[in-house]
């Protein structure tokens, strides 16, 4: 685990938008910066998912703009659990 | 020479690389299948168009099909560019986010009629425009769950619209016998694809199936296996059935005590 949760989430934001590293910043928006559709979105959670093992509810998808409030929340998670 | 050399099909409902559809196409196309996808919808275009590239397809289509004028402009494009088809594969369910969970007595008459329409009818009105291009018979297929047979809390109104779908495999079966087109139907373990994100409680539920399976969950290339057998000639006389790729959950009467956490 020598990689920050930021660090993994961007790899999984630029592999799956097809977006360059330095785009990915805290503050963008997955809409209206990084050019994320409504799919894209569910893509990208249930990658996330995947990749840190918990559950993303649809309540908590739905608060999610900007990397930075995936980055906030996982990090909660990966406290919690 | 594979075993699908020669011939060509068309598959419904691949929305992206994790799709059931997607790995039933890519068990088919190491086969030398010749395929033709269809999509529904423009926010799918950009995702099934470099997947159908990448095994060589150049029909790719978007087609709606609750619309039956769609339908019958796509099969005319089938027409022209496949003339004869070999096969068929459905592998398309949608219902309204809302119905996938909760209380199953607040389904609404319209999430009831959306989840049978797009889920099942399109089977038999998809099986009514392939049945001409099939002059020399064929096979056609549709992805079910266990949740057809048996209450899967959450799956609510789309366990309704498979049980639906099921029986529409039969008759089908029974009508289409008659031009030797086949028509069954794989009852696949749950699998991690997009439509299941819509299903509420879906990890847990996987990781519990995963665990009661004598052979655990299931992948997109198993149910790719099976549509390979089921599609080819192999499985001649086989028609009306519901095949389980479930790593064998559906015969569990109890979980393993070893997975029992009550």
């Amino acid at each position: 685990m020598s990689n920050s949760v930021f660090e993994r989430v961007r790899e999984i934001i630029v592999d799956q938008l097809d977006v360059d590293p330095e785009d990915v910043t805290m503050e963008a928006s997955f809409k209206d910066d990084l050019d994320a559709d409504s799919l894209d979105l569910v893509e990208l959670i249930m990658a996330f998912e995947e990749e840190f093992g918990g559950e993303i509810s649809d309540e908590q998808a739905q608060e999610i703009v900007t990397v930075g409030d995936v980055v906030a929340f996982l990090e909660a998670q990966q406290k919690e659990a | 020479m594979g075993l699908f050399s020669g011939k060509k099909g068309l598959i419904f409902g691949v929305a992206n690389k994790n799709s059931i559809a997607w790995g039933i196409a890519q068990a088919l196309h190491q086969e030398g299948a010749e395929l033709g996808f269809s999509y529904a919808g423009q926010v799918l275009k950009k995702r099934v168009e470099p997947l159908a590239a990448s095994i060589g397809s150049t029909f790719v289509e978007e087609c709606d099909v609750t619309d039956d004028q769609a339908i019958d402009q796509l099969f005319e494009k089938v027409a022209q560019h496949f003339g004869a088809i070999d096969f068929l594969v459905h592998s398309i369910a949608y219902a309204p986010r809302e119905e996938l969970g909760g209380r199953f007595v607040e389904t609404s008459r319209e999430g009831f009629r959306i989840a049978l329409d797009v889920s099942c009818y399109s089977l038999v009105a998809l099986a009514r425009r392939a049945r001409p291009l099939m002059p020399n018979g064929g096979a056609m297929m549709a992805m079910t769950y266990y949740g057809a047979e048996k209450v899967t809390p959450n799956y609510n109104v789309m366990g309704v619209a498979k049980a639906a779908l099921e029986a529409t495999v039969r008759y089908l079966a029974w009508d289409l016998g008659q031009d030797q087109i086949r028509v069954n139907a794989v009852s696949a373990g749950p699998i991690k694809t997009l439509a299941a994100a819509g299903v509420s409680g879906f990890r847990k539920s996987l990781n519990y199936v995963g665990a009661v399976a004598p052979m655990g969950n299931v992948t997109q290339e198993d149910v790719g296996n099976a549509a390979k057998f089921l599609l080819s000639d192999w499985a001649r006389k086989i028609t009306g059935e519901v095949l389980y790729v479930d790593g064998g959950y559906n015969i569990m009467g109890a979980p393993d005590p070893s997975v029992m956490d009550v």
